[in-house]
């Protein structure tokens, strides 16, 4: 179906939850108000590195105006167990230690008590009275010197988990060796002409959502248990929730309060459980709420890495081979998105022959978490600096390597999965044809440069309900909490497949006890895949009302047509929706229809970047003047909250690319922890973002949807390395380009 | 525990009392004690602007204001922009060019941009930008905040 | 937060008489931008929080045929929104401009920040090169301290416990001066200075020669400096590159940086030589009358 045909997708309608968000009435997590509600505060570890010998709470019990304090032991004790949580897997044993500590503190600012009290002053200074007595250990900070042999090892319990079956007897910090490979690698290099290797290193960053993670819970004393959190999915908190305290699901509650931003950041729980344990303890609900130093210390930021790249091309500038270590720094307990990384970092490419080993390395930074694309930006930044190299070294234009490699339907990755129909080739096309690589880039010192990204988008499970109401318009329950405008997406493939406007949808965000399942809001899945579940609500919805309609005719089933929100049966009958709706209440039951989805798998997406830079060659200093991102979306549903999927991922990568990253002092302890030095962009480090959608539409999905969140985050280091490159001639293989670091590299040259 | 004070302030065009300790932040009091929570808390130090208010007419960032200094001062918060009858301008805009995406700094962007029109109803990119630096957001990028500002201004040009 | 008391009082004795009895545990709060963040961090722990927004003595802001007198509580956007009276004192408009963001324009002040005494502090320079001078208060009596001598280590000053920071005194600028403020930061705003460099030029009726000048660094020290031999560098030279280069180099040997998260010793020393130049160019600009475009976080 070619997307003009549409009346709904495609266009710009207002989203539904819009006039609650810009006067200040929509609900985030810290906003829930509750009667008797206590405030708490967590003691975290001053130390990266320390055994815990004991902790005493007394003091901090007998203060006055405190209400309950707890400390690791009181969750319960957890065997090794993993946990699947749809963009990831964690083990309980290490998520229950993260939550609060217990033997050791693996990061400076690992949880490991709390308190509840009358107001938040209190329960600080509270914090402030817990007696903890530690044994300070030496800290290991970076991937490659924590994998080597005389490493200080974080964890007992981790032995290397190898896909290439080598053993360790010891603990160690190598928690995993991922291993892939495809063709014969010695045999593909052999056919180059030209060969490149080159090392890259990218430092840790953070989301940098601007809501703090918050959790209030009621422990209710009929063993209830309500937690109100801003999460990316509230069935994973109750899933986690249910785990770390052992009790069955049915005994929690999840409400989803608007998220101010999550980014990956928030499927974890960090206070929900502590929140809980204070709420038992004290009898009343505790509201959490981290500041914003506890955000950069102690929630998950994406790894920092070493990733070495090594690619050979014939003559022609055919890819022949294409290999890749790539280390990721997990943080005090493994699970990285390492494995991502080497699944992305050739993505983009048909490569004959290849091998990728991925190791996920534990250090004393806080344990990391997904970030947008986990592990695709450092892999893009690698894989695509060296193709930059190649380019030159070819003397061929990267926008030509990369139509002549670019993967596509029937491809094979080197971790062995063959892609379905994808656009990686024309949002290279899309570039090769836009205003802005057709201009010429004048000026000293300036640079133009493109890369290419990926990202898998995942499938996962999703529910809804849909009931229609007598006035012609449908509330649709949803449990896919809106990050960033889903209602309107959402709402959006439901009128179209009712044939009604967006806004006869009435969308809501509702608990757990109040929706069907629904995996987690991440991996781009949700206007894919929740727009499945919308979709099959809707044609339920339809059947229904054909049915209804029959009846009310006296016609059968199959002389009835739904075209365009109307149904028509013989002789010229027809019932506007509005007007089938109004006789739905006389003529039988109510209809309420649900929806599902979840054997689908997305496709896939690709995007293309390019991007002008200006460089001051005596300060170091990058500015952006021009950025264009061409991303293949398969069909837009809200071309205005796609473009902004585009902008936002593509300025969160050159944020990472210029400045964003966590600077660490030689005890472990991070330098930076303020949105003063975590350098995100302000309005006044971008330039205009332009956006080229690109259709390819995923045959899996019945609009052709393909997730767009993603993607956009991967090209923007590469591109911007390689634009700077063109301006001033260094190659910059360290994350961020900072100014220092770029100034040293212009300095030594 | 020091001394709590009456604060008498006017907050959206209402005179308001409120009872504080010293140490109490004006952000806190709105949030906690009179319930305008559209301020939002992003950093709690003056770095990201999702907590700003107009105070005598001038953006703040009301969580390095205590409440105490409130004492006979004019504020407005994100729950005072709206007429009775429909949106400002700037929310408008803000709906119109889909510049939020979370919308937890929404809030903010448009105290910031409410105070900018007030003072330079025709401000160029470069000004609103400049204007703006002081609030952070994370989803969009900023094009289409910049753009649902100029579209609010020249909006109320019109008018 | 620490819990502290609150005072507001509205003539400057009561406000003196505070801090003479209060033996160190009182502090002034101006704008509060710095002060509330470092007591809810804990370096602060005052017992008592003097508010001298209502004294008429701190919130002057005129220029006569002396020169300007600014009162320390004066929020940086009232300075530069009175642009007409702080006109020919350029380098303290720019430091205010770029002091926080517009939300910290609107509270912070002048004399805050010199008080806060950060060594990356952005008026600090400015004020030097423009011969400020510091106004400081106790129920003893006043004193002048010149602004290059004002901090004394990093959050760290002259004052004593009992003294308040009342005004920043001006002399009235020469004619054929201009002056800039400049600082290096990754971000174009919302950053700390890197490098921060201030510059005034005096030149003679020629606009080519220097009559004199005064160059001013900060962050790459413990307190804002004083460049004092590359400015005496520039007396009565010819405005050319080679003597600029050659202030720029004294300015770089004045620097004593360190390696910090915000930017190495190499970096810091690298750019204050850059800036020098880039502030000394301007600040001539602006002595000739010439028309300038200026760019944000350039």
């Amino acid at each position: 179906m070619a997307s003009t045909s549409y009346k709904v997708i495609g266009t710009r309608p207002i989203r539904h939850d819009g006039t609650d968000k810009v006067t200040g009435r929509a609900q985030f997590g810290a906003d829930i108000q509750l009667s008797g509600m206590l405030f708490g505060a967590i003691l975290r570890s001053p130390h990266a590195h320390a055994r815990i010998k004991s902790i005493d709470i007394s003091q901090a019990e007998s203060y006055p105006g405190v209400h309950a304090v707890v400390t690791g032991t009181d969750l319960p004790e957890q065997q090794q167990k993993v946990a699947h949580l749809g963009e990831g897997d964690v083990n309980l044993y290490h998520l229950s230690q993260n939550v609060l500590a217990r033997q050791k503190v693996l990061y400076k600012g690992h949880a490991v008590a709390a308190v509840a009290a009358d107001d938040i002053h209190i329960a600080q200074e509270a914090t402030q009275l817990i007696n903890v007595e530690y044994e300070v250990l030496p800290p290991v900070l970076d991937v490659l010197e924590a994998m080597q042999d005389e490493a200080p090892v974080l964890n007992d319990d981790v032995r290397t988990d190898s896909m290439a079956g080598e053993e360790s007897k010891d603990p160690t910090n190598v928690a995993k060796h991922y291993f892939y490979e495809k063709g014969n690698i010695e045999k593909g290099f052999e056919a180059a002409h030209v060969v490149i290797e080159r090392e890259y290193r990218t430092s840790t960053v953070h989301q940098g959502y601007i809501e703090p993670h918050n959790a209030t819970a009621l422990w209710n004393q009929d063993g209830q248990i309500t937690i109100w959190t801003s999460t990316q999915g509230s069935f994973m908190v109750r899933q986690q929730m249910a785990d770390l305290l052992k009790l069955p699901e049915s005994r929690i509650k999840v409400v989803p309060m608007e998220i101010g931003g999550g980014f990956g950041g928030k499927i974890s729980v960090y206070l929900q459980p502590v929140a809980a344990l204070l709420s038992k303890k004290s009898g009343r609900p505790v509201k959490l709420v981290m500041d914003r130093a506890s955000v950069f210390e102690a929630t998950g930021p994406t790894p920092g890495s070493y990733i070495r790249v090594k690619m050979g091309a014939d003559r022609e500038g055919k890819l022949t081979a294409a290999e890749a270590y790539v280390a990721f720094e997990a943080g005090g307990f493994p699970g990285s998105p390492v494995v991502c990384a080497c699944m992305c970092i050739f993505a983009c490419y048909d490569v004959p022959h290849g091998r990728i080993n991925g190791y996920d390395v534990c250090v004393n930074k806080p344990r990391s978490n997904a970030y947008r694309a986990p592990g695709s930006t450092h892999a893009a930044f690698a894989a695509e600096s060296v193709v930059d190299e190649i380019c030159e070294r070819l003397e061929m234009d990267p926008v030509e390597f990369r139509l002549k490699n670019a993967a596509q339907e029937g491809t094979r990755r080197v971790d062995g999965v063959q892609f379905a129909r994808i656009g990686m080739k024309e949002t290279v096309e899309a570039i090769r044809d836009s205003e802005h690589w057709k201009s010429s880039l004048e000026g000293k010192y300036r640079g133009r440069g493109i890369a290419s990204g990926f990202w898998f988008n995942v499938g996962l499970k999703s529910s809804v309900t849909a009931m229609l109401a007598a006035d012609g318009t449908v509330s649709l329950l949803e449990g896919s909490t809106d990050i960033g405008g889903t209602r309107a997406s959402l709402s959006m493939q439901l009128a179209e497949t009712l044939g009604i406007a967006a806004e006869d949808i009435k969308p809501a965000v509702v608990d757990t006890d109040s929706v069907g399942y629904n995996d987690v809001t991440g991996g781009s899945r949700v206007t894919f895949s929740t727009g499945i579940a919308v979709h099959n609500a809707g044609l339920e919805m339809r059947r229904q009302l054909i049915e209804r309609v029959a009846n009310i005719w006296e016609v059968k089933v199959e002389d009835v047509q739904y075209e365009d929100g109307k149904v028509r049966g013989p002789g010229g009958k027809e019932f506007t929706f509005r007007e089938l709706a109004a006789k739905i209440h006389a003529t039988g039951e109510p209809i309420t229809v649900k929806g599902t989805s979840g054997s689908e798998n997305q496709a896939g997406a690709f995007g293309t970047h390019c991007v002008d830079v200006e460089v001051d060659p005596e300060t170091g200093k990058v500015d952006v003047l021009r950025y264009t991102i061409a991303q293949d979306c398969g069909t837009a549903i809200h071309p205005a909250y796609v473009e902004g999927q585009m902008q936002g991922g593509a300025a969160q990568g050159i944020g990472w690319a210029l400045n964003e990253e966590y600077v660490y002092d030689e005890h472990g302890a991070m330098r930076n922890a303020t949105f003063l030095d975590y350098r995100i962009p302000t309005c006044c480090d971008l330039p205009m973002m332009d956006t080229i959608i690109v259709e390819v539409p995923d045959p899996q999905h019945p609009f052709g949807v393909r997730g767009v969140g993603e993607v956009p985050i991967a090209p923007p280091p590469a591109a911007l390395v390689a634009a700077i490159y063109q301006a001033v001639g260094v190659r910059m293989r360290e994350l961020p380009a900072s100014p220092p670091r770029l100034l040293h590299q212009i300095l030594q040259r | 525990m020091a001394k709590k004070r009456i604060v008498t302030t006017t907050i959206n065009g209402k005179e308001t009392q409120f009872l504080c300790q010293p140490r109490q932040t004006l952000l806190e009091i709105l949030r906690d004690d009179l319930a305008l929570t559209g301020s939002k808390e992003g950093c709690s130090n003056g770095n990201c602007g999702a907590c700003t208010v107009l105070c005598n007419g001038k953006a703040v960032n009301s969580c390095l204001i205590l409440a105490v200094e409130a004492e006979g001062a004019e504020i407005e918060t994100i729950e005072g922009v709206a007429p009775v009858d429909g949106l400002d301008s700037l929310q408008d805009a803000f709906l119109q060019q889909a510049a939020l995406q979370c919308g937890i700094c929404t809030p903010g962007f448009i105290m910031s941009a409410k105070a900018l029109l007030q003072e330079q109803p025709d401000p160029s990119e470069e000004d609103i930008r400049f204007n703006l630096a002081g609030n952070l957001c994370r989803c969009t990028g900023y094009d289409k905040i910049v753009r649902a500002v100029q579209d609010a201004a020249a909006a109320r040009q019109q008018v | 937060m620490h819990d502290f008391d609150y005072e507001a009082p509205v003539d400057l004795d009561t406000a003196l008489r505070f801090f003479a009895e209060r033996n160190g545990s009182a502090r002034v709060l101006a704008g509060g931008t710095d002060l509330i963040d470092q007591i809810r961090l804990g370096r602060y722990a005052p017992d008592l929080l003097v508010d001298i927004k209502k004294l008429p003595e701190l919130n002057v802001l005129e220029c006569q045929e002396g020169g300007l007198r600014l009162g320390a509580a004066v929020p940086c956007s009232e300075i530069y929104r009175n642009e007409t009276v702080v006109s020919g004192y350029e380098a303290l408009v720019d430091s205010c401009r770029i002091i926080g963001g517009i939300q910290v324009q609107n509270r912070a002040s002048v004399g805050g920040n010199l008080c806060n005494s950060g060594p990356a502090a952005d008026s600090p320079p400015s004020l030097i090169v423009l011969g400020a001078r510091c106004v400081i208060a106790s129920a003893q009596g006043q004193r002048e301290v010149p602004a290059e001598e004002f901090c004394t280590g990093p959050g760290e000053n002259v004052l004593q416990q009992d003294e308040v920071l009342i005004e920043i005194r001006f002399s009235s600028r020469p004619p054929r001066s201009g002056s800039h403020y400049r600082r290096f930061t990754p971000r174009n705003e919302m950053d700390i200075a890197v490098v921060g460099v201030g510059a005034s030029v005096t030149l003679d009726e020629t606009g080519e020669r220097f009559v004199d000048a005064r160059i001013a660094l900060g962050a790459v020290a413990p307190t804002p400096l004083f460049a004092r031999e590359a400015s005496e560098s520039l007396t009565g030279q010819p405005v050319n590159d080679e003597t600029i280069a050659r202030a720029a180099e004294l300015a770089q040997q004045a620097a004593r940086p360190i390696d910090d998260m915000r930017g190495t010793k190499e970096f810091r020393i690298h750019v204050t030589g850059v800036l020098t130049r880039r502030v000394l160019a301007a600040a001539i600009g602006r002595a000739r009358g010439e028309e300038e475009g200026t760019r944000i976080g350039h």
